[in-house]
């Protein structure tokens, strides 16, 4: 049996909608099997990596808050995949916004102000800009590929701030513990739900996933994106320039991920230490995907993702599967999007043998 | 023996698991396959590795199990981007993300176990040869294959037909198919032959480089390689001199590490990371010799017409 394609005459828009769902239900098939090979009753195993978290009001607060890196972040990857961009490094601008956001509350710790908090947000989203500058710069001048270079950043950044963390930034009063001061009252953002621990950073998710959605739908800007990264070539015929947009797409999702960084840090954790983040910057290219690259359709994926770490930590504590189940999870998901996503662009036709087979396919060896 | 030779030791040890999946990858890629799941075989190599030794006690039967493992691995990419025509940077990602998460599941159980190590074989009378005899004489099972790998791919890649077909199918995979190249078989064993490569990397970090299993061990170098394969211009002997410089670049931080020369462990942790950035640009800056030597259909989905 082959596998043949056939290229539709236009894109399917059923399958567009679809796609992502058959590929959530195929990553749940696939999670139930997996749990059944680890020896677990998998119906009840999906049940409360799945179900349980949303039935209470704890664990829909703690999806909003991985929902808010997830969503901040793969918003801006978006529009960097969409204009062929591959910006993998958002880890690193993730990091790297969260140090630049801590200078405030850190070095100028007697400083007390109503202003601290936006400045910190504003240092955030520029140190991530700054560090996704790099791999732009290297792109754009010096024709290095971004992936490779974005992604070497992300080592660094993780180095730097345990340096950070260990060496001049550790508080003077945590007994030799690897972090720093606690982020006063007026550094921490604020809860936005009388009922748990949400924070102003899901907001922040949304209002970045509107705003560009608002973007890519109806501006200019958002035309260029597309343009660009489908057909440089056209692009450049119609006046665009693909080094600034390099530039325009690089920046963007490094402030992104660096105000998903300061937030993360400054909402949930109130201080820096050496892991800051369960690898937000890399879900986050999955949550871009399943999302479609649509920044609407990104919010769902999100939370979505963000479900899946609070299910794993949930399965962790009762059925004692190790909490690596995340990882796998996540994986398959993004194999069963990527594979779906074909139905799109093609028919998928299985051959059998015995049917006609054109002879350049039987390639002589 | 002496410091020079142990430091040379440890460069070789460092630098075999770059230039092996280097290797594999420069051939997925010389048939114009853009593989970023490096990383993600590797890893999958390393405890698969880890985990057939175990269970057999024979190393050699944990080398055949990562060689398997990475290949088997690698089907998954092959399947979505060349039958199904999927984005080649996104599986590959994927692929580095599933390997990370399924590693980390299987190896889970041995964690804090103490391995075995591949045992050194001494070649009968090159091996008495002073200073070279020890370093490279003596060595284990992995290293010999790599080198015999770096010759073997060198010569099947520029003096044999199939090598001659897959640089004509990663230059013009339409013409190749017009000229009735199976373009797509062809990819498939180019895949496979680099995940066998990076699961055999994989098998000597956790067999040779540190005998034990540690979560994600890999760290980072199946992007080293993947950096290597440009550095190196998709040619097989500057793949082995780029892997050895970047072995000694790891090795020397180390040894800084060890000095106490006052400088943070942590920066000197991230020298290789930096040289990786430094060498990348300073390879790919020139814009005209990039692109003659890049494979022509590198990373471009091929659907054949019918």
């Amino acid at each position: 049996m082959r596998i043949e394609l056939e290229k539709r005459p236009r894109a399917s828009a059923f399958y567009a909608v679809l796609s992502p769902f058959i590929a959530l239900l195929l990553t749940v098939i696939a999670g139930g099997v997996m749990f059944f090979l680890l020896g677990k009753d998998p119906i009840a195993a999906l049940y409360s990596f799945f179900v349980e978290p949303l039935l209470d009001v704890w664990s829909l607060h703690e999806i909003a808050i991985k929902a808010a890196p997830l969503i901040l972040i793969g918003v801006g990857l978006s529009v960097c995949y969409r204009s062929n961009n591959w910006n993998i490094g958002a880890e690193g601008q993730f990091i790297m916004g969260a140090i630049a956001g801590a200078i405030v509350p850190v070095v100028f710790h007697e400083w007390h102000s109503p202003l601290v908090l936006p400045l910190m947000l504003v240092f955030g989203m520029i140190g991530g800009a700054l560090y996704a500058a790099i791999p732009a710069f290297l792109k754009a001048n010096m024709n290095t590929n971004e992936i490779l270079s974005s992604l070497m950043l992300v080592y660094i950044a993780q180095l730097f701030l345990d340096w950070m963390v260990r060496g001049p930034w550790r508080s003077p009063d945590a007994y030799n513990f690897p972090v720093t001061r606690d982020f006063a009252p007026e550094a921490v953002l604020p809860e936005i739900l009388a009922s748990g621990r949400t924070n102003l950073g899901f907001v922040f998710a949304l209002a970045a996933a509107v705003l560009l959605w608002f973007m890519m739908r109806y501006t200019l800007k958002g035309f260029e994106v597309t343009v660009l990264g489908q057909s440089e070539r056209a692009g450049r015929f119609a006046g665009f320039s693909s080094r600034r947009m390099i530039w325009f797409s690089m920046l963007l999702s490094g402030a992104l991920a660096g105000l998903a960084g300061i937030s993360e840090v400054s909402g949930n954790i109130g201080k820096l230490q050496p892991i800051i983040s369960p690898g937000y910057g890399f879900t986050a290219i999955i949550v871009a995907f399943l999302g479609r690259l649509n920044p609407l359709g990104i919010i769902l994926a999100g939370l979505f993702l963000a479900l899946t770490y609070v299910g794993g930590e949930a399965v962790q504590l009762t059925l004692s599967v190790s909490d690596k189940v995340t990882r796998v999870f996540q994986g398959l998901l993004l194999f069963f999007v990527l594979s779906c996503d074909t139905l799109i662009l093609y028919r998928i036709r299985l051959v059998f043998p015995g049917a006609a087979v054109p002879a350049a396919q039987q390639g002589a060896e | 023996m002496g410091i020079v030779e142990a430091i040379l030791l440890t460069v070789i040890t460092a630098a075999t698991p770059l230039v092996l999946a280097a290797l594999g990858e420069l051939v997925t890629e010389r048939a114009g396959v853009l593989n970023l799941g490096v990383e993600g075989m590797m890893i999958m190599g390393a405890v698969l590795a880890f985990a057939a030794t175990q269970a057999t006690g024979s190393p050699y039967l944990g080398i055949l199990a990562g060689i398997g493992g990475g290949a088997l691995f690698s089907l998954l990419f092959g399947f979505l981007t060349l039958t199904l025509v999927a984005n080649q940077v996104a599986t590959g990602l994927a692929l580095t993300i599933l390997g990370l998460g399924i590693s980390g599941q299987i190896g889970e159980a041995y964690v804090g176990m103490s391995g075995t190590k591949l045992p050194q074989i001494a070649i009968p009378l090159l091996s008495d040869i002073p200073y070279l005899g020890p370093l490279l004489f003596r060595q284990d099972l992995i290293f010999y294959i790599s080198i015999a790998l770096v010759i073997g791919v060198n010569w099947f890649l520029f003096r044999s037909r199939a090598g001659l077909k897959i640089r004509a199918i990663g230059d013009n995979h339409a013409s190749a198919h017009a000229l009735g190249i199976g373009v797509i078989r062809t990819r498939y064993l180019a895949v496979m032959f680099g995940g066998a490569c990076a699961g055999l990397a994989g098998a000597q970090l956790s067999l040779v480089y540190t005998p034990q299993w540690v979560e994600n061990m890999s760290a980072g170098r199946g992007w080293i390689a993947l950096a290597l394969v440009v550095f190196a211009s998709w040619r097989p002997w500057r793949v082995l001199a780029g892997g050895y410089l970047f072995g000694a670049v790891s090795i020397s931080q180390l040894h800084a590490q060890a000095l106490g020369l006052g400088i943070p462990s942590q920066f000197l942790s991230a020298l290789p990371y930096a040289a990786t950035v430094v060498v990348l640009v300073l390879i790919s800056h020139n814009r005209r010799t990039t692109l003659i030597n890049t494979p022509a259909s590198l990373g471009k989905p091929f659907v054949p017409d019918r």
